[in-house]
């Protein structure tokens, strides 16, 4: 396929409207589901003015497009949370991120991207227009395009304002085989960088936890950073991105799956102070808590510092350090050495978690 | 006995109401169970409610009685933290 | 965090723990309750047991609010959302806490109930105000750290003439629940339980001052050391504890002393005096019926009074038979002796207070001490200091 400037391939099919959509006023209005014109001008002068790429610009209901050799990659992403605007980011870019991210921790790097969308009736188009805007900045951020897509819209009522589904698309470069099952006894754990500020920046904002804080959620895709690991230690074991259940859910799921055991340092847990705070407050562990920009890599030992000299080198790991080890354990427990000295197990919990008062 | 815990007193913003900073994070308590208030005062906070003030001259003690220093040394601490 | 980090110093625990072990007489066991569910949490969140001798041993009492409160209450709370259709406010704490017939303030939310999890009392005060049309009722819990807040409350409610407002409250306190346990047959009968001193609550002291526990210690003989809520505080009262029962001395000390005064807070005391007066009895869960236990809010502010505004069923409901949650609750019996911890009952799957609640002894066992369990087996030595 060859490369054509988005005015040609729209010319051809431009349509005419009799007015432009009021995207300063407008609401999403059930006929901008409905599959006629008012659709196609909501696609047209909001997605496909924000998103524009070859692809979507032929205006298909599907994009078609050449991968390089290797294994495809594919992962999929919901994306419901609530509030839609949060210190650092929005549920646009969050779902850029976010499966970026999941396409990236196989080692793939992620090209194309689809995005549905559930909209609610009398959701603000202003709203909606800055969200689109947000999702357009982060996959040109990534370098991914956003190909193809879906809108629906549901009655007042039955949705949270809009709801986003991201599917991504990658491959894996030869010699790279990553999985949840390839953690051995021996490998070193490390984590990109300090862990709880999403969470935290999305709690400031819940109803009923009234607290000021400058913390921002982390939200940022990785891709650059899984690459520039990936091209300096093709034999990392595993990543992940911890995001919701936090690290703890991580490191419990990887055990399970690869049935070890694990043994992690509480001082070498990178924790900002503001979240440790607002952690000690509301009575949560900071291990708990979602990350929305930050992995965990397991990889050889021998290959440990080298790999933390590369992420650290990169932006989006300046933080990063080694956590710890995973070990020989039948029982495939997850333990913490407090800063006490003395040993906790870190578990999986069930559901999220609540703050406290006792 | 609950989950409290120690906070700063940035700025007195009424008869009952100052702003609070734990560790950077800042955060809008009750103060009408503590008398005397001033802004520096630390003290300790349980559901958005101070329930006490933390005497620092206590702390110190409490801390040099950790390490179980002698009476002598402790005076030195409490001055040094004057 | 100031007043917080230095009392997490992971060296001067050390020095402390190795205190205590060379204090620790070998020819005797001493046994220490901790009052406070706060205080098990960090006991065992600080991994504290790894770092004393074999004869110090910890007991879990019922200082855990949420582990002691009744099912007929909760189930009461569970029937205000549900069947009168108030806006229930409610702390995190109480959400997923079992009533009977497996249901829980989530799950009746999730049902289609409206119940809102707060931080703070004045937040459902808040919900009130903001929804005039809206039945609002704040399911207060708590020992007397909390209750202050909670009288507060009410307090201003009647100050903006709230007509919206009531409170469910469940307030109890610690002298009575102490008293309780020292007069129980497992603690006077010798051999049952063991029991030579106690940790005393951080925050409740605050506000009550450490005035009430010297009946305790004359009474009864018994040590108290008022410990702050950081580990080098729970270490430094057990230090304490042990050279009062080395030194056969029964006294109150109080090594929360930033803190905690002789009187306490006057004023807390005062307004909780203001707003709340005694029930005759209460019946806590694994305690019985314990009187003049617990408050109610005063007749003249009824008209904030939930259970005045409600008619609410108290159907007493049978626990299930093999839950040993009020043992355990007691001290009498650790989680391992309940046939059901950790099948069918776990943290995933709560089927008592001591298991869905953070700091309940089963919680905290089945997250920290399975650790040790495990240890035990395979080490040969204990991993002390």
């Amino acid at each position: 396929m060859t490369e054509q400037s988005r005015t040609d391939s729209t010319d051809g099919n431009k349509r005419h409207y009799s007015h432009t959509l009021d995207l300063s006023k407008g609401k999403v209005e059930m006929v901008h589901g409905s599959g006629g014109k008012a659709m196609a001008q909501l696609i047209d002068e909001l997605f496909l003015n924000a998103f524009s790429n070859p692809w979507l610009d032929e205006m298909n209901d599907q994009a078609c497009f050449q991968l390089s050799a290797g294994r495809v990659v594919m992962a999929t992403d919901s994306h419901v949370i609530s509030p839609l605007f949060f210190p650092g980011g929005d549920i646009g870019c969050l779902s850029v991120h976010g499966t970026v991210n999941d396409v990236a921790m196989s080692g793939a790097v992620p090209k194309y991207l689809s995005a549905g969308f559930i909209l609610e009736e009398g959701y603000p188009l202003a709203d909606l227009q800055t969200i689109v805007t947000s999702m357009a900045a982060a996959a040109e951020g990534a370098g991914v395009y956003i190909v193809t897509g879906d809108t629906k819209v549901v009655e007042r009522g039955k949705g949270d304002g809009c709801f986003i589904t991201t599917t991504g698309i990658g491959v894996v470069p030869e010699g790279v085989s990553m999985g949840a099952d390839r953690v051995t006894a021996g490998d070193k754990i490390i984590v990109s960088g300090s862990l709880g500020d999403h969470g935290v920046a999305i709690m400031s904002l819940r109803e009923n936890l009234t607290f000021e804080t400058t913390i921002e959620s982390d939200t940022q895709s990785l891709n650059d950073l899984v690459a520039a690991m990936v091209a300096v230690v093709p034999d990392i074991h595993c990543l992940r991105d911890p995001t919701r259940g936090g690290l703890s859910a991580t490191l419990n799921e990887i055990a399970q799956q690869s049935k070890v055991g694990m043994q992690v340092y509480e001082t070498e847990i990178p924790v900002k102070p503001q979240v440790k705070a607002a952690c000690e407050f509301l009575g949560l562990d900071p291990l708990f808590v979602a990350n929305e920009g930050k992995l965990v890599a397991f990889c050889p030992a021998a290959k440990a510092e080298q790999l933390l000299a590369v992420m650290r080198a990169h932006p989006k790991g300046m933080d990063a350090a080694i956590i710890g080890d995973v070990i020989e354990d039948d029982l495939q427990f997850v333990q913490m050495q407090t800063a006490f000295g003395g040993n906790r197990m870190v578990d999986w919990i069930n559901g999220e978690q609540l703050p406290r008062i006792c | 006995m609950c989950l409290a815990i120690p906070v700063r007193i940035e700025e007195i913003l009424g008869d009952e109401t100052a702003m609070a900073d734990i560790g950077g994070v800042r955060k809008e308590i009750n103060v009408a169970l503590i008398a005397d208030l001033a802004v520096g005062d630390f003290v300790i906070m349980h559901v958005g409610y101070a329930l006490n003030k933390i005497d620092p001259d206590e702390a110190e003690r409490t801390l040099a009685l950790f390490a179980e220093l002698d009476a002598l040394s402790q005076q030195d601490i409490i001055e040094a933290a004057e | 965090m100031k007043y917080v980090d230095e009392y997490r110093d992971g060296g001067l625990a050390r020095e402390i723990a190795a205190k205590i072990c060379a204090e620790a007489t070998p020819e005797r066991a001493y046994h220490f309750m901790e009052f406070c569910g706060g205080h098990t949490h960090a006991i065992f969140r600080y991994g504290i047991p790894d770092l004393l001798p074999d004869n110090v041993k910890m007991i879990h009492g019922p200082g855990c609010p949420v582990c002691v409160l009744p099912i007929p209450r909760l189930d009461a709370a569970i029937e205000l959302a549900v069947t009168h259709g108030v806006t229930l406010c409610s702390y995190g704490d109480m959400l997923r806490v079992p009533g009977s017939r497996k249901r829980s303030l989530l799950k009746a939310k999730a049902e289609g109930a409206d119940v809102r999890m707060v931080y703070s009392c004045m937040d459902a005060l808040r919900i009130a105000q903001e929804n005039p049309e809206k039945e609002v009722v704040f399911f207060a819990i708590g020992f007397e750290t909390t209750t202050p807040p909670t009288a507060l409350v009410i307090n201003q409610a009647k100050k903006l003439g709230l007509k919206n407002f009531t409170v469910y409250c469940n307030h109890v306190l610690t002298p009575a629940a102490i008293s309780n346990i020292l007069e129980s047959p497992e603690v006077r009968e010798l051999g049952v339980l063991p029991l030579d001193g106690f940790v005393g609550p951080a925050h409740v002291s605050t506000v009550i001052g450490s005035q009430p526990y010297h009946y305790f210690a004359e009474e009864y003989q018994k040590p108290v050391v008022i410990a702050g809520f950081e580990p080098l505080d729970v270490l430094q009262a057990i230090l304490m504890l042990v050279r009062q029962i080395n030194e056969g001395r029964a006294e109150v000390e109080n090594e929360f002393s930033r803190a905690v005064t002789y009187m306490g807070n006057s004023r807390a005391k005062q307004v909780v005096a203001d707003t709340f007066e005694l029930r005759r009895s209460f019946e806590w869960r694994g305690l019985g019926v314990v009187p003049y236990s617990a408050l109610k809010i005063k007749d003249a502010l009824s008209e904030f009074d939930a259970e005045k505004r409600f008619i609410v069923d108290y159907r007493s409901t049978r626990e299930n038979k093999s839950c040993e949650c009020g043992a355990i609750l007691r001290g009498v019996k650790s989680p391992r002796d309940c046939t059901l911890f950790g099948d069918p009952c776990t943290p995933e799957n709560p089927l008592g207070s001591c298991m869905v609640s953070s700091e309940g002894a089963c919680a905290a066992y089945y997250s920290y001490g399975r650790y040790q369990e495990r240890t035990f087996a395979t080490d040969q030595s204990h991993p002390a200091a």
